[in-house]
């Protein structure tokens, strides 16, 4: 971008009369890093960027904080921090106190946190001696001061899989507050979380669309330990993800003559320019952004440069899988040929990241590891990651979540599908919960759901209110600032007809 | 297997359609009095005992039952509510045509006297189940057990168990019973959704059914009668011995002033059964909705919440550990 150009953008959102001041301090920054040219772009990458087949996810030209970083809470509370002169907490009030202080200072792509701990096993320590009113209290002023001091709908927070009174007294808090921030998801291991606890969240999640539920045994060996971020990341624990880029598949598809030279040729040459891209930018991110250097996380061990890996993103998997197949009219997730095309195409893709080494990712062997990517606010014709296009869902929810089970399993950094359930699931949780654990056992990794009627509404992971989006479209200023990206996706996207899932 | 059976004008009326009625019939007042003396449904004739006609089968069905479970809804009814909300269940198809020109997708055409539908064609329009004059429906199959059985265990590991409804899945016992079965035998729970208007109790199918979902309707004989065109008295002794033998799932009560005894429905029902099973199961109070009511009925207003809410306190006074107003 040219001087003048980037300067009348600038002065544009200096006097944007829709953005909050800290919303326009996020993008000033942004313009700022823009005006620098520093990474070697590679040619193969260049080649494939002007389409948008490949995308750096708008992430900046200088990468100078890794996109998620999950800190290692736990230790934090074991050690308290020298830098933030905060002891080790006694009290709740002091655990809480300490939690918020650190998440003041904890970068991401956003600039706030994308993950802020598993919320029950970090309190629960703190709460003998307390009445569960008691401990309410202070959890929903702790919520609030979240919801609306982070006001980011990529922040998450996670849960269980161990049934603890933070537990079930958190949903309950999240229940009557119906917070979009943080996101939650619950880790379900069906050897180790008791049904009660899942219909209690499952009755959470019909009222406020939080919790999602995550297959804690298929995630929890892929590192040492892992946190769930943002939109349905799945990453190391004290680390995180560097970058994640992706590639858009119907637009890479758009570019290749034949099916079968985009197996063979264009798939193959674009995958190597996105490796490539990927290592410039986590070259410059760890040898010469300097945020390893002089960050305290790093300094204290709630992080370690060790413990990041690059996420290689995958969108569009359908919409490219329909248009191979548009002379015969094929659709992805409803026809055995395309989705033996989805797999083919899949197993490409995979082979590349398991073959292509990455350097710094010690963490996940050396590769980068497929990220299911769920979408730009930007996004036209592009499904997210390897779901199915809305208006496209099989009839039977049964061969739904199959079809999932058969695309999650080549993303370990996360993929998942959400759910809209019709009114009556509220009087049975158990059925749903018979639902989430048949998905399991086929081997979805994830699974988000909410009630079709619901105020909050999930987009491609986060969460908004309809409300907020609609002040929003008339020119209101709104607090949390994924409204802004919310309020395009459900449109581009028709999330309005998301097939509900009910009796008929 | 799209072949409907035509039985017009050929069975005598009133036949129950069941032997395990007739056994009974010396005992019972014949639980088959189907409103405006019609064809009940005899799947004897020409039918294998293991085949039951299916109106449709649902892979999930939130409100049937504990867990997410698939229901089979089988056709035919031995009485004839007249707050039914899918009346076109009630019926067999007598193979009348009347609903044949009305398609508007052509799957509907009369072969050999009887109506047979094309699923394939089928747009589910339902202009069909509007125009027939008998509440019936041309959509419905004959099928065996273990035909309905494959279907069902697709949806394995998705479901807990299966719920047989209706119609009325009593007239059909031995389908029902090798159905049960063979869900049993993969690990599905296996449930009846009743009028129980047929003994059960010395039926083999208990051995095999997890429990009756027991749609006991009012209490009063006459106000039953008007309200079903049936009698009771059988549904009274399911109730009191499948409870006993604890195969008793959950009890129904459709709520509506001035229709149903619902308060003398609540106390009796309770008084009839022991504290134990009173305490754990589940006692639905449904609130008479019109959609899909035919007749008298059809123009007739929700009762209010607070009736409902009344009714749900009086179960619980009676002693009904989980009352839930649907």
């Amino acid at each position: 971008m040219d001087r003048e150009a980037l300067a009348q953008e600038t002065y544009g959102i200096l006097t944007s009369k829709r953005l909050t001041y800290h919303q326009k301090l996020i993008q000033l920054a942004r313009q700022a890093e823009n005006s620098l040219e520093v990474l070697q772009l590679p040619e193969r990458f260049v080649k494939y960027f002007a389409t948008r087949a490949l995308c750096d996810m708008n992430e900046g030209n200088a990468p100078y904080r890794p996109r998620y970083v999950m800190v290692d809470y736990e230790r934090f509370m074991k050690q308290g921090s020298e830098f933030l002169k905060i002891a080790p907490p006694k009290t709740l009030d002091e655990a809480i106190f300490a939690l918020i202080t650190l998440y003041y200072h904890v970068p991401s792509i956003t600039t706030m946190p994308v993950y802020i701990g598993n919320l029950d096993t970090l309190l629960e320590p703190f709460l003998g001696g307390l009445s569960d009113e008691e401990i309410k209290a202070k959890l929903k002023l702790f919520l609030n001061y979240i919801d609306r001091t982070i006001a980011d709908g990529y922040c998450h927070a996670n849960l269980g899989p161990k049934d603890l009174r933070a537990t079930r007294l958190l949903l309950e808090c999240e229940k009557e507050l119906k917070n979009a921030v943080p996101n939650f998801t619950i880790k379900y291991d069906r050897d180790q979380t008791p049904d009660s606890l899942m219909e209690q969240a499952i009755l959470c999640a019909l009222e406020c669309a939080n919790p999602a539920i995550a297959n804690h045994q298929a995630h929890k060996d892929t590192y040492w330990d892992y946190g769930v971020s943002s939109c349905y990341n799945v990453l190391p624990l004290r680390g995180g993800s560097y970058i994640l880029s992706r590639v858009v598949i119907p637009r890479l598809a758009k570019m290749a003559e034949s099916t079968e030279q985009f197996l063979n040729e264009v798939l193959p040459d674009a995958l190597l320019g996105l490796g490539q891209y990927m290592d410039e930018r986590i070259r410059f991110l760890v040898e010469e952004s300097g945020f390893f250097e002089s960050s305290f996380l790093v300094k204290e061990g709630l992080i370690e440069r060790e413990n990041f890996t690059g996420m290689f993103g995958v969108a569009g998997l359908c919409d490219g899988v329909n248009y191979l197949l548009r002379d015969s009219g094929k659709r992805y997730g409803n026809d055995p040929e395309a989705d033996d095309l989805a797999e083919r195409i899949m197993t490409v893709i995979a082979d590349f990241a398991a073959s292509y080494p990455a350097r710094y990712c010690e963490v996940s062997g050396g590769h980068y590891l497929l990220h299911a990517q769920a979408g730009l606010s930007t996004d036209a014709g592009v499904t997210s990651g390897v779901r199915i296009v809305v208006g496209d869902e099989p009839e039977s929810l049964y061969d739904h979540l199959r079809h999932s089970a058969r695309f999650h399993k080549f993303f370990p950094t996360g993929c998942s599908d959400i759910f809209p359930f019709e009114v009556t699931a509220k009087n049975n949780p158990a059925a749903v919960l018979d639902i989430v654990k048949g998905a399991f056992a086929e081997g979805d990794k994830y699974m988000a759901i909410y009630q079709s009627d619901s105020d909050l509404v999930r987009i491609t992971g986060y969460l908004v209110k309809r409300s907020d989006i609609e002040k929003y479209d008339q020119g209101e200023v709104v607090l949390q600032d994924t409204i802004q990206n919310g309020s395009s996706n459900y449109k581009l996207n028709r999330l309005g007809e998301r097939k509900v899932r009910s009796n008929e | 297997m799209n072949k409907a059976p035509n039985l017009a004008s050929k069975k005598a009326p009133n036949q129950t359609p069941n032997s395990a009625s007739n056994r009974e019939l010396n005992q019972a007042p014949n639980p088959a009095p189907n409103r405006e003396l019609n064809q009940a449904p005899n799947p004897a004739s020409k039918r294998a005992s293991n085949q039951a006609p299916v109106n449709r089968i649902l892979e999930h069905t939130l409100v049937d039952g504990p867990g997410n479970r698939s229901i089979v809804f089988l056709q035919g009814c031995n009485i004839g509510c007249k707050y039914c909300h899918n009346p076109e269940t009630q019926r067999l198809c007598n193979g009348c045509g009347i609903c044949v020109p009305q398609c508007p997708a052509g799957a509907l055409t009369v072969q050999g006297g009887n109506v047979v539908w094309d699923a394939a064609l089928c747009t589910k329009c339902d202009t069909c189940i509007h125009v027939c004059p008998h509440n019936s429906s041309p959509k419905v199959t004959w099928r065996t057990a273990g035909d309905v059985f494959r279907e069902i265990d697709r949806n394995r590991p998705f479901i807990r168990g299966i719920t047989v409804s209706g119609g009325e899945c009593s007239l059909y016992l031995p389908f029902v019973q090798e159905l049960f079965e063979r869900c049993q035998a993969v690990g599905l729970s296996c449930l009846m959704d009743s009028n129980g208007t047929v003994p059960l109790w010395d039926e083999p199918v208990t051995a095999v059914c997890d429990g009756v979902m027991l749609d006991v309707k009012a209490w009063d004989e006459t106000c039953f009668h008007r309200l079903t065109g049936g009698r009771n008295t059988i549904v009274k002794e399911n109730l009191y011995r499948l409870s006993r033998m604890g195969k008793l799932e959950e009890l129904r009560i459709v709520c509506l002033e001035n229709h149903v005894d619902a308060e003398r429905t609540i106390r009796e029902t309770a008084r009839l059964l022991l504290e134990e099973i009173r305490q754990k199961t589940l006692l639905k109070l449904i609130r008479f909705r019109p959609v899909g009511v035919r007749g008298e009925l059809a123009q007739t207003p929700p009762p209010g919440l607070p009736y409902m809410e009344r009714l749900s306190r009086l179960a619980v006074e009676c002693g009904y550990g989980t009352v839930r107003v649907i």
